[in-house]
């Protein structure tokens, strides 16, 4: 029953699974659900220019995504407008250019909810090199600038103060976003890579004891959901974005049932205080 | 105790003329002072006066729009941050804590958490700390590190009193040992430690700068804070005459346990003088609130002066 395509399929949900793991628990750490969507619609936008300009594809998305959170970084320092306003104008905005401007080509003709919702089905030998290679990529960054980017979030100006450069670990975070999402396109779909970034982080939350070994989770638990979203998919021929996304909820589910719930994990469950203010 | 020449050493770090300013509005301005190695600074305030501004420019996390920042060049500070909230999201315990921003040996994690006296919470989360407990927590990261300088904005928030005047032991220690620049920010007028060399009042800009007894006395600070204010800016001096033991029962300077205190058992001092002493002995395995607050930070105790 393993078809060539499903093979293919299999392996660069599992290496991108693995990529963003670590990715989405600074997402979620950071509070930056909403940006990383922005992000992500952001890349429509991508897709569009990429059409136009005769563009790479990854790299147009890249580099879309890229200027999007730089241009938020910018409008945050004037300080007019809320960052919650401002990512929901950011983030419908570029998304509904890019679906305009796809109209207007009439000369192309795309698969518009493969790029919504995914087409991991149709992934390629070349594609899973690009996932395995950026995934690669990113984790050997991330693990490098883990201690400056775990100590600026935590407290941007203890790490300045103590030699970090949390300004720099910010940036480096941004553009693996972009890249993930850049990567991430073709297989979960740009309106659900957010939830691939955040529900196994937020699913290994509950058993881990250290950041480290939440990233780490985060990325096994992710591995399983793309693994038992794609075997329903292939069972039930559902899209295999969605079907990937409902695995992980699933997941997610079944970790706040009560068995198998260690001690530390329940008393993370009813903490609802945020720290110390 | 070690002796530092104080005057022929070249700063720490040394603010010249800085001002910061944001949103058109001078937060703090022409701030002049400098921190050598041994030496307590303490910024003393109002709230907005810019003490935690001024400590951030002194450390370079602000950049002045004007005068300038010397910093001893490699220099290695401790911060202490006014606020910090850490999201509960992230799994983090008191021992993760320590190393958040370099990394160190297990021995100088322990050492700094039984200096504080929560060795006992080294696999707590910090989320589930006290306020107190919290603010021991992130004294004890600062100083496992270490530092050239110790950066401290208010690190008594939130810590009870008798648990206040054992921090302040454990600064003072802390220098002594070290040898390291302390730069301390405090809101409460009423205890700034007398250990401080230089005390400077900050009012968005310095209002006036001196030994606690001459601040306190200067007619700037009566000005800005009154005569009340000036009356109780005491030099901490303190005397305990019990002592909590593990299961509840209290110990007395005169040898005798009591099943409670109460000031008119007899055991008390009389008139509750107020020398320099600690007389009190906590056990290593006391699980009272008391022994978390003053357990290791007695420099008298521990021999460590």
């Amino acid at each position: 029953m393993f078809d060539d395509f499903f093979t293919r399929a299999l392996i660069a949900g599992i290496g991108l699974a693995i990529t963003v793991g670590p990715l989405g628990c600074f997402v979620i750490w950071r509070r930056m659900a909403y940006f990383g969507d922005t992000m992500a619609h952001s890349a429509l936008l991508g897709v569009a220019l990429s059409l136009l300009l005769d563009l790479n594809l990854m790299l147009s998305v890249f580099i879309v995504a890229a200027a999007v959170s730089l241009l938020l970084l910018l409008l945050q320092k004037r300080g007019a407008l809320s960052t919650d306003a401002l990512l929901g104008i950011l983030s419908h905005s570029a998304l509904s250019i890019g679906l305009v401007m796809v109209a207007f080509m009439t000369w192309v003709r795309i698969d518009l909810v493969g790029f919504l919702f995914g087409d991991i089905l149709a992934v390629s030998e070349a594609d899973i090199d690009l996932v395995w290679g950026g995934g690669i990529l990113v984790l050997a960054a991330i693990v490098y600038l883990w201690r400056p980017l775990l100590a600026s979030t935590v407290n941007p100006e203890l790490a300045e103060a103590e030699g970090l450069q949390p300004e720099r670990a910010r940036l480096y975070f941004m553009l693996l976003m972009a890249l993930v999402i850049a990567i991430a396109m073709k297989i979960v779909g740009i309106l659900l890579i957010t939830s691939l970034l955040i529900i196994p982080a937020a699913t290994a939350r509950r058993f881990a004891t250290s950041p480290e070994i939440m990233a780490v989770l985060a990325s096994v638990i992710g591995a399983l959901a793309v693994t038992g979203g794609l075997f329903g998919s292939l069972h039930f021929d559902t899209p295999s974005g969605p079907s990937i996304v409902v695995a992980a909820m699933g997941l997610f589910v079944l970790s706040l049932l009560p068995f198998g719930r260690n001690k530390n994990a329940e008393t993370a469950i009813h903490s609802t205080h945020g720290g110390h203010h | 105790m070690l002796n530092f020449h104080k005057s022929d050493q070249a700063p720490l770090v040394s603010l010249n003329n800085t001002g910061i300013r944001r949103n058109g509005r001078w937060l703090v301005r022409g701030v002049e002072f400098s921190i050598r190695r041994g030496e307590i600074v303490t910024l003393i305030g109002p709230n907005g006066s810019g003490k935690s501004t001024t400590a951030k420019a002194a450390i370079g996390v602000l950049k002045p729009d004007e005068g300038w920042v010397e910093k001893m060049p490699g220099l290695k500070v401790g911060y202490v941050p006014q606020k910090l909230a850490i999201d509960w999201t992230l799994p983090l315990t008191v021992e993760r804590l320590m190393t958040l921003t370099g990394p160190l040996k297990g021995r100088e994690i322990e050492e700094a958490l039984q200096s504080t006296g929560i060795a006992h919470l080294a696999r707590a989360e910090v989320q589930h700390l006290s306020g107190g407990e919290f603010q021991r927590a992130l004294l004890a990261r600062a100083i496992a590190r270490k530092p050239d300088l110790l950066v401290l904005d208010e690190p008594v928030q939130g810590v009870d009193f008798s648990g206040e005047i054992a921090l302040y032991d454990l600064i003072k220690s802390i220098r002594n040992r070290t040898g390291c620049g302390i730069l301390l920010i405090s809101h409460d007028l009423h205890v700034v430690m007398a250990e401080t060399d230089t005390v400077i009042c900050l009012n968005g800009h310095v209002c006036c700068r001196g030994t606690p007894q001459v601040v306190s006395q200067s007619p700037e600070y009566l000005k800005l804070f009154g005569s009340r204010a000036a009356k109780s800016l005491a030099v901490y001096s303190h005397d305990h005459d019990h002592t909590h033991l593990p299961d509840g029962r209290v110990l007395h300077t005169d040898g005798s346990i009591t099943e409670h205190c109460h000031p008119d058992d007899g055991h008390h001092h009389g008139d509750h003088a107020h020398g320099d002493a600690h007389e009190h002995v906590h056990g290593p395995d006391c699980g009272c609130g008391y022994k978390s607050r003053l357990q290791g930070y007695d420099t008298k105790e521990n021999g460590r002066v």
